[in-house]
């Protein structure tokens, strides 16, 4: 009895002294220590999407309840994931707004808006996915390509500064990285010829610390994998925030697809760094390593996925490895600390290569003109946070199986600022005519059937390659994945539906028919000694937690 | 003849603002109006422009004409071709006598306001009494510096009209909003919170408490719940000479960071 009072009292104290801390930098390495928070986009540097509460678990997840919705004012998919500070969400909602809300009742204490410049051009809707913390103070990229630093308390802009020229296409939709004192931010645009980079900022002062081309330039190394000027206008944009290895100082950032995106013709060569991960330190932003998945792609396959941090036993040796479900249909496993490749084994149907050779080279496999690859425009994967759970081990990716497009180059010329495309890629559905699989979903309607492909969450074990299990989805899914400590996994897609599954055997535990389509990744707090799961279905926040 | 001073005093103080953003924050005055060009422009805004612009003039994305935030125009003249040319698929040409076009310019530089009575000053003297004599940054804050008690003044400038500041620092109480209004929380478990109401519902309200946290209650938990009328901060009228009171004002104009 005195025990456990003493263990309360403790706990109390304990509570208490974290309620007005700040995030510290150290707060961020040790992420994982405070599960009742979620301080980073992927809940830790290491990406894992994966939650130490315990509360909700497989035998009461069916007694999750609605605790409250937050209506978005603005029409548009919803990526943003939100971070929880000591019972405080901080979510982004086009295009540029921030709100800061109270998260055991969704009522908001203030609301941060950013005017976006007219002159900002994106291609595919007005998406921010999040903010990044540090000290009392957020970060948020913009539309128009700036960083700006809001008061966490007050909601109030503390320094803007311009990261890109919006004109040209540079525009920021990622959550940014804060590693130590810095904030690390990439430039979207890959459909506008930009030429990519990643920039790091002095967090205090919006000071700009350095600048990485994600496309090397005439005299350094790899600018030789690009014929002519292609260079110039050759994409490789950075759209999801990376994960980073404390040990190693190390960041690992996904780069997208070359441009223009279809006409390779147009940009001989392997096309560095497009479609690659790159491993750069962030105090210097020199780059350690890096490895490209897809060379010379004529298939807009970014590799713009957020790479897991997974220790894991290969072929009985202990390995710092990184674990990537690629948007062209392969799930690969990398050693970490220098971009060597290990495996690639496909997820999904493929024909546009027939494998990867030992080094990590795909053997490429062109269709003739007019006919279908397999994975379509889209991929076999995309941005959406994939899961791992130290607990099953396994990996969790949403995937679009059986889904392909016919692909069709034409030249094209590169005016600064308009789309820079090379030709277009068209849904394939098996019968001329037929609707495809769209980007979004804009109607309650599904028309395109799952004879265009459907949505799939598969269980992947990393040491094999080989699936452990699918969950089935009639439309594909665009949702991210969280894992818990219970094993449990949250997922959605867009048909609206919200599951819980088990983790280790991809069974079916619970849902709920929310309606809209689930285009974020959910995520997990607590507040008050609750758990709660949140998750954006259409225009709505939306939390959980179980019956009082 | 006050009036022109305003003017005056109001460009000269914008013009030594860089634009923030890629918002236009308009600087050049050829001329300046009388209140009879005030009041005539906004008899012709009711009638010409409010149905698209909108009572407060920020109907329209991007624009918002009583605080001077515009897409393309920078000069008085830019406006007058503005309305008189229209704009590509967007805005008409408008037909108007040189009156109505000089009131509706007017009208739109005076911030929709046409109180005769603001009386503008020195901005960098505003600064020294708004950070030294009138201890105004002892409880604001302004650009991230200072203390969140009270509202953040960093947007003031394009958040409030000339003739509102002034009366919100001759006489606070008079111009308090009332979420501003000091509240007095007594929760059912004995803990007393006060501060500032950020957000009220219902069954809930948001407030910043005294030590600057983000507090939530929910209302069952709530003993008594008081909001005060008057305001915490003080009366300057007296406190201030009348030239120190347009100095402050003339500073808080300046305070336009978005």
């Amino acid at each position: 009895m005195t025990r456990h009072v003493a263990l309360s009292a403790l706990l109390i104290v304990t509570a208490l002294s974290t309620i007005d801390a700040q995030v510290t930098s150290d707060r961020l390495l040790k992420a994982a220590d405070e599960p009742q928070n979620w301080i980073t986009y992927s809940g830790g540097y290491a990406g894992h999407r994966h939650s130490q509460l315990t509360q909700i678990t497989p035998a009461n997840v069916k007694n999750l309840e609605l605790k409250w919705i937050l209506p978005n004012q603005v029409f548009g998919a919803w990526q943003s994931t939100p971070i929880v500070v000591d019972g405080i969400m901080y979510v982004t909602q086009r295009p540029n707004d921030v709100l800061a809300v109270d998260a055991k009742t969704g009522r908001v204490f203030w609301q941060y808006r950013y005017t976006v410049s007219p002159d900002a051009r994106v291609c595919c809707g007005a998406n921010n996915r999040g903010v990044a913390i540090l000290g009392d103070t957020l970060y948020m990229g913009t539309l128009d390509a700036h960083l700006v630093a809001i008061d966490r308390t007050t909601g109030r802009s503390l320094w803007d500064v311009t990261v890109g020229d919006p004109k040209l296409g540079y525009s920021i939709t990622m959550a940014p990285l804060v590693v130590k004192d810095k904030v690390l931010v990439g430039s979207g645009g890959g459909e506008y010829g930009i030429r990519g980079f990643i920039a790091a900022f002095d967090a205090k002062t919006g000071k700009e610390l350095w600048r990485v081309y994600t496309i090397p330039g005439p005299g350094e190394k790899g600018n030789e994998s690009w014929s002519g000027d292609s260079w110039k206008s050759g994409g490789a944009s950075v759209w999801v925030t990376p994960s980073y290895d404390p040990a190693l100082n190390l960041t690992y950032w996904g780069v997208g697809n070359p441009g223009p995106d279809f006409n390779p013709a147009q940009r001989m060569g392997d096309n560095l760094y497009t479609d690659s991960v790159l491993a750069l330190d962030p105090d210097t932003g020199a780059l350690k390593w890096y490895f490209q998945f897809s060379p010379h792609d004529p298939y807009d396959y970014d590799s713009v996925q957020i790479g897991v941090l997974a220790d894991i036993n290969w072929k009985g040796t202990p390995t710092k490895a990184i674990l990537w479900g690629n948007r062209n249909g392969f799930f690969y496993v990398l050693d970490r600390t220098n971009g060597k490749f290990l495996s690639a084994t496909p997820f999904v149907k493929v024909n546009w290569a027939s494998g990867i050779d030992d080094k990590g080279r795909p053997i490429p496999t062109p269709q003739p003109e007019g006919q279908p690859t397999w994975p379509g425009v889209q991929g076999g994967t995309n941005w959406y946070s994939p899961s791992y759970s130290p607990r099953t081990g396994l990996f969790y990716l949403s995937a679009w199986d059986g889904y392909a497009s016919i692909f069709k180059p034409e030249s094209s010329q590169y005016v600064p600022g308009r789309n820079f495309l090379g030709g277009g890629a068209t849904p394939y559905a098996g019968v001329t005519g037929a609707p495809g699989v769209r980007v979004g979903r804009a109607t309650p309607i599904n028309t395109w059937t799952d004879a265009a492909g459907n949505g799939a969450v598969i269980a992947i074990d990393p040491l094999t390659g080989q699936k452990k299990w699918t969950f089935k989805q009639f439309d594909v899914t665009d949702s991210g994945n969280l894992t818990t400590a219970t094993d449990l996994l949250f997922t959605g897609g867009r048909e609206g539906y919200f599951y819980a599954l088990d983790a280790r055997t991809g069974a079916e535990l619970w849902k709920a028919s929310l309606g809209g389509q689930i285009a974020n990744g959910p995520m997990t707090y607590s507040v008050d000694g609750k758990q709660y799961v949140a998750v954006i279905s259409g225009n709505s926040l939306i939390a959980f937690a179980l019956r009082d | 003849m006050r009036f022109r001073a305003f003017l005056f005093a109001v460009a000269g103080v914008i013009g030594l603002l860089a634009p923030a953003n890629s918002q236009i924050l308009t600087v050049d005055h050829p001329g300046q109006y009388t209140q009879d060009d005030i009041a005539r422009g906004g008899l012709s805004y009711n009638a010409q422009c409010f149905q698209c612009h909108g009572r407060d003039g920020d109907q329209i994305s991007g624009i918002d004409l009583r605080r001077g935030l515009f897409r393309r125009s920078q000069s008085d003249e830019d406006l007058a071709q503005t309305i008189t040319r229209g704009t590509p698929g967007g805005m008409p040409a408008f037909k108007l006598d040189p009156a109505e076009l000089t009131g509706i310019v007017a009208f739109i530089r005076a911030g929709f306001d046409t109180s005769a009575s603001v009386r503008v000053g020195d901005a960098a003297r505003g600064r020294a009494v708004f950070q030294g004599k009138g201890e105004c940054a002892s409880c604001h804050r302004v650009a991230g510096q200072g203390p969140r008690v009270a509202p953040d003044l960093s947007d003031i400038g394009i958040a409030r009209a000339p003739a509102v500041l002034e009366r919100s620092v001759r006489d606070p109480a008079s111009a308090l909003l009332p979420i501003n209004r000091p509240v007095r929380i007594v929760m059912r478990d004995g803990r007393t919170i006060r501060g500032r109401r950020l957000n009220e519902d219902t069954h809930t309200v948001q407030l910043i408490d005294e030590k600057e946290r983000l507090v939530s209650i929910v209302k069952k938990d709530v003993r008594s719940f008081d909001v005060a009328k008057e305001s915490a901060m003080p009366a300057y009228a007296g406190k201030l000479s009348n030239d120190e009171i347009a100095d402050v004002v003339a500073y808080l104009l300046t305070l336009r960071r978005q």
